[in-house]
């Protein structure tokens, strides 16, 4: 029997309670007459320190304490996709019928799944068959994208199937199976329930060897992630981080993509909102909410749920990576993430670290990002899922020495800096090239090499030296400005330059431009890297660089990122062509030189 | 008016402890967290605050109009049972309060058609609707670069002496949205500002007509300075309820934030908190939020609420954590510039420190605005942005280590300053007005430097130069 006790102090979203012995650590306990979810994250004596999901005010000294037994947990099953939820799994259009209101009430209960929606439900096992822990035992077509593996729970005992229904509309409380096990027989309904705090078992990680694919340049590129891979995205307000993580949510070819809006602005969910059914997934033409689930508690929400909203997001990345899916999961922004675990320890006395954050805040940065991984999943049959965390970090100042992002730089393999500097002159993505790195660059060379093109890597770091030489020579020209240059150094500047304009900027609102396919960025690196190649051997044969700089087709290479659709790439090479042409005219309008 | 309506409390003589804005009761009971507290001096004088902390018989309040006079005897605290509300009426446009919400124009308290807790409730992030409304401000550094949009929260980043009211008074007189004759209402909240700013702010809505659609609640210089944590929070449950049950369109101009956020600090050093940067408190960033989060559109409903608070950057640093924060929660901001100023250029506002966040293809497509509006847009800012660049290279190199590509830069800089962002403090410039500049200035470039716009446009506006 759970215990029952009474609330003895409140401060703001902490709560001390007495007559609490025999609850556990990580409890959920409903808070008060108004029953408000809360979770105990300290015990001393009979005296529970609770912090709590849901606005405080009102809630006084006397008022009951009841705990559960159970941990935080989410609900698995079809039903998430498309929904958006709280940080406590709550969705937020049901919390919105129940109050009648556009605005969210404390107090409300609602199930995190539809109770009376029937799913079709096809069984892929038979009565008799032995079945273990996240063996699959049918599926259900959630969303013409998604395909909901219904899988025995992680932690359930292995046995024998004596009872499965058959194809059929069933409701996720409807028993679908019964197993008999050593300790007697266990009943399976399309959904089961799992901590948060804890993650999902799997059987071996695999080597992140495959990209994943954003239809960002300067991701894809230059600074390639994995799939099962982990990154960041810091930078001070104004550089871009939501419409950057915006476009990896839209554009990536992960199968299932979790958003996490923690402590954010609650007009970018509705834009999410508005913008996500009228998009559609470039590889299968359906809407992309079809794949999506939202996770909004944002920055006005209840300060508790938002530290919760990260484990309730990446659990449920979990269990659509353990039916064998690659899911992407952005979190924006895990700053604010941190924030909320330094105001409850504040709450709780703890004895701050740097600036005010608990000590255990790089401990609790590397539990969640290790939950990212590409994995062999527990389970018959076989299968491979894979789990990507990308965190936003939004340091005070764009002060990249703060303990947020030097922790998470610690666990994180890629690093998207982003630049107030390019933000302020429109230069977006402003990802930062020269302080951004990937770890993946060679380990998915393999994959671009036999699926797109031989020359990837090669071009990929001939253009980066160029824009390394560039960093470099702009120091020159600070000093002595640009006339002082050879003109093989000026021609690096220019074609520098073409590249950042018509390569690294990439418009998120241009209707091409957005997403560019992997065969159209090696397309358009491989025009600069040629231009520069002719353009130097025209300078070499006593061409003018003022000739080179005043060719036409310059402007035209620039638009291509835009003006060549992506169905049309024979474009780019009749481009190309004409880039050798312009040069074949230029070398035999000048007379060559001793 | 928020005494308007009394509820008979429990009453306390046992006073512990006085310290800062703080009081702490002894032997208390049935307190509740966030209740509203009457505190009666020993002369008789009334006051309102607030329960921070509760607990094993003692409450922690923070006494709003501050504890100067209070003492350990004689002191007397009225739990009232409830959170601080205020009632609220459409009677309040045209009326001038108190920052906490007392009639101070002399007429009686107006009739409260409901009263509201003044913390008010999140929007829900599913039902809010995405903003997509055009406001012409007739500013052409905000219309043509930093578009504002119905529903947004934009703040002025400025600094001590630069022209900021004068800015904020010329946004609430010219604003409209181009084609839409609609109930609006302008909300004034003065957090610890100085008389003549909140005369100025007066004067200028009186002039213009707009008082009688305009509510001002002003929390002066002079005023208790505990007392600015409660006058936006007033503010804001007034324009929620004027846009959300009324379906008004408010503008809520909250000026200074920097004030408000020092008498946060105030709070949090009394209670003995663990500090953040500067010594504002860990949870500034949240407590912002849950100001500037309040505006927005509400699917189903008529209203709007649009928030543009005014902070000063202290040292002009925007790096500071009131505007850092700020900028992490708005949708943009407006950066204003000393360098500007100094070369006698109104509005002084530096484009390439300012954004706008709503400014997507939704707002400024064709149907909206005007199709090459994004286009130049991001043209002016590439454009500029080389200029400035060009200028600090001139100065170390001369202009002679130029080239002469970088010279048409130069010029363009100039030509950006002086026609497109200069503007006369009466003059409204309509969006077109606004984008023919553009291209009458971009055209001093080569059009094969235009290479952020579509080649249709270039087509049809670009100047050219008859050969």
């Amino acid at each position: 029997m759970p215990p029952k006790g009474r609330i003895i102090w409140v401060a703001g979203p902490a709560v001390r309670a007495d007559g609490m012995m025999g609850a556990k650590m990580y409890e959920t306990v409903y808070v008060g007459e108004e029953r408000l979810i809360g979770e105990i994250i300290k015990l001393t004596g009979d005296i529970a320190f609770i912090q709590v999901y849901e606005n405080t005010s009102g809630l006084k000294p006397g008022e009951p304490v009841i705990a559960t037994g159970l941990p935080l947990s989410v609900a698995l099953g079809p039903g998430m996709i498309g929904s958006v939820y709280d940080g406590v799994q709550r969705p937020l259009d049901r919390i919105a019928e129940v109050s009648k209101s556009g605005f969210i009430r404390r107090g409300i209960q609602v199930d995190p799944l539809p109770r009376d929606k029937k799913w079709h439900f096809t069984p892929t096992v038979k009565k008799g068959d032995e079945v273990g822990p996240n063996d699959i035992i049918g599926t259900v077509k959630e969303t013409p994208l998604i395909e909901t593996r219904i899988m025995v729970p992680p932690d359930a005992k292995p046995g024998k199937i004596t009872d499965i229904a058959g194809e059929g509309e069933y409701t996720i409380e409807d028993v679908i199976a019964t197993v008999e096990t050593k300790e007697g027989k266990n009943e399976l309904k399309l959904y089961h329930r799992w901590p948060v705090r804890r993650a999902r078992p799997f059987k071996s990680r695999l080597n992140p060897e495959v990209p994943l694919i954003t239809g960002q340049r300067v991701i894809d590129t230059f600074f390639p992630m994995a799939k099962g891979g982990t990154g960041c995205i810091p930078g001070a307000f104004g550089t871009g981080k939501t419409v950057t993580l915006h476009q990896l949510a839209k554009w990536s070819d992960a199968k299932v993509i979790f958003h996490i809006g923690c402590g954010e602005r609650g007009n970018e969910e509705s834009e999410v909102l508005t913008k996500f059914p009228e998009l559609t997934d470039p590889a299968t033409g359906r809407p992309l909410m079809e794949r999506t689930v939202l996770i909004a508690n944002t920055s006005n929400m209840p300060v508790a749920a938002r530290e919760a909203s990260i484990y309730t997001g990446v659990t449920m990345a979990e269990f659509y990576r353990d039916m064998g899916y690659d899911v992407l999961l952005v979190a924006d922004s895990t700053s604010r993430w941190a924030e909320a675990l330094r105001e409850i320890s504040g709450r709780l006395e703890e004895m701050p670290a740097e600036e005010g954050y608990p000590s255990y805040l790089a401990s609790r940065l590397a539990e969640f990002y290790e939950r990212a991984g590409r994995v062999n999943t527990l389970g018959k049959p076989p299968r491979v899922g894979s789990v990507t965390l990308v965190g936003a970090v939004s340091p005070p100042g764009g002060d990249f020495t703060e303990p947020v992002t030097t922790h998470t730089m610690r666990f994180i393999r890629t690093f998207w800096a982003l630049d107030a500097n390019l933000a302020y002159t429109r230069h977006y993505p402003a990802i930062n090239w020269i302080t951004s790195y990937s770890a993946y660059v060679e380990t998915v060379s393999k994959w671009w090499h036999s699926d797109v093109s031989q020359e990837w890597l090669e071009l990929r770091h001939e253009a980066y030296r160029l824009l390394q030489r560039e960093e470099e020579l702009l120091e020159i020209v600070r000093l002595l400005g640009p006339e002082a240059l050879p003109d093989e150094e000026k021609l690096i500047l220019d074609v520098a330059r073409m590249i950042r304009e018509g390569y690294l900027q990439q418009s998120a609102y241009d209707e091409v431009d957005a997403y560019c396919p992997p065969p159209k960025q090696v397309k358009l690196l491989r025009l600069f890297v040629k231009f520069h190649k002719l353009a130097e051997e025209a300078l070499r044969r006593g061409v003018q660089l003022s000739s080179i700089r005043a060719l036409p087709i310059i402007a035209r290479m620039i638009r291509a990122k835009y003006e060549v659709r992506n169905d049309a790439l024979h474009e780019i090479d009749e481009l190309e062509r004409s880039v050798e042409e312009s040069f074949r005219k230029l070398a035999t309008e000048t007379p060559v030189s001793a | 008016m928020s005494r308007a309506r009394q509820a008979a409390g429990v009453e306390y003589t046992s006073i512990a402890e006085v310290k800062g804005p703080l009081m702490v009761v002894q032997g208390v009971s049935g307190a509740s967290y966030d209740e509203l507290v009457e505190i009666e001096t020993a002369d008789g004088e009334r006051r309102l605050g607030r329960v921070l902390e509760v607990g094993e018989g003692r409450a922690l309040v923070q006494v709003f109009e501050g504890t100067q006079g209070l003492g350990i005897a004689g002191t007397k605290a009225r739990f009232l049972g409830r959170t601080m509300e205020i009632g609220v009426s459409t009677d309040m446009l045209g009326r001038i309060f108190d920052g906490l919400g007392r009639p101070l124009d002399g007429l009686p308290e107006p009739l409260a058609d409901e009263f509201r807790d003044i913390n008010g409730d999140p929007i829900n992030p599913a039902r809010r609707e995405y903003p997509s409304d055009f406001i012409q401000t007739g500013i052409s550094a905000i219309d043509g670069m930093n578009s504002l949009v119905r529903g947004q929260k934009l703040p002025i980043f400025s600094g001590a002496g630069l022209p900021h009211n004068r800015l904020a008074a010329q946004i609430a007189r010219q604003a409209t949205v181009p084609g839409k004759e609609e109930e609006f209402a302008v909300i004034f909240a003065a957090v610890g500002v100085q008389n003549d700013e909140a005369r100025f702010f007066r004067e200028s809505l009186e002039e213009s007509g707009a008082i009688s659609r305009s509510t001002l609640f002003l929390n002066l210089a002079d005023d208790p300075a505990i007392e600015r944590i409660i006058t936006p929070r007033i503010a804001l449950t007034l324009a929620e309820y004027l846009a959300f049950k009324q379906g008004y369109h408010v503008l809520v101009i909250t000026t200074d934030i920097t004030n408000y956020c020092e008498a946060l600090r105030e709070i949090s050093a009394a209670r003995e908190e663990v500090p953040g940067r500067k010594g504002y408190p860990g949870y500034m960033y949240t407590d912002l939020a849950s100001l500037y989060e309040r505006a927005g559109r509400i699917k189903g409903l008529k209203g709007s609420l649009t928030q543009m608070p005014i902070l000063s950057m202290p040292s002009d640093d925007i790096t500071h954590p009131i505007p850092d924060l700020t900028g992490y929660i708005t949708e943009g901001q407006i950066v204003l510039s000393r360098d500007l100023f100094r070369k006698g250029i109104y509005p002084p506002i530096n484009v390439l420190m300012s954004l706008s966040r709503l400014m997507g293809p939704g707002i400024i497509a064709e149907k909206r605005t005007r199709a090459d509006h994004g286009d130049v847009s991001n043209q002016l800012y590439a454009a500029y942005a080389r200029a400035v660049q060009l200028r600090a290279l001139a100065e170390i190199v001369g202009r002679s280590g130029l080239s002469e590509i970088d010279l048409r830069y130069l010029e363009f800089g100039d030509l950006f300053e002086q026609r497109f962002l200069r503007q006369g403090y009466d003059e409204n410039r309509t969006l077109d007005q606004t984008l023919d500049i553009a291209w009458d200035i971009l055209s001093a470039l080569p059009e094969s430097e235009l290479t952020k716009i579509k080649a249709e446009h270039i087509q049809k506006h670009y100047r050219r130069k008859p050969s």
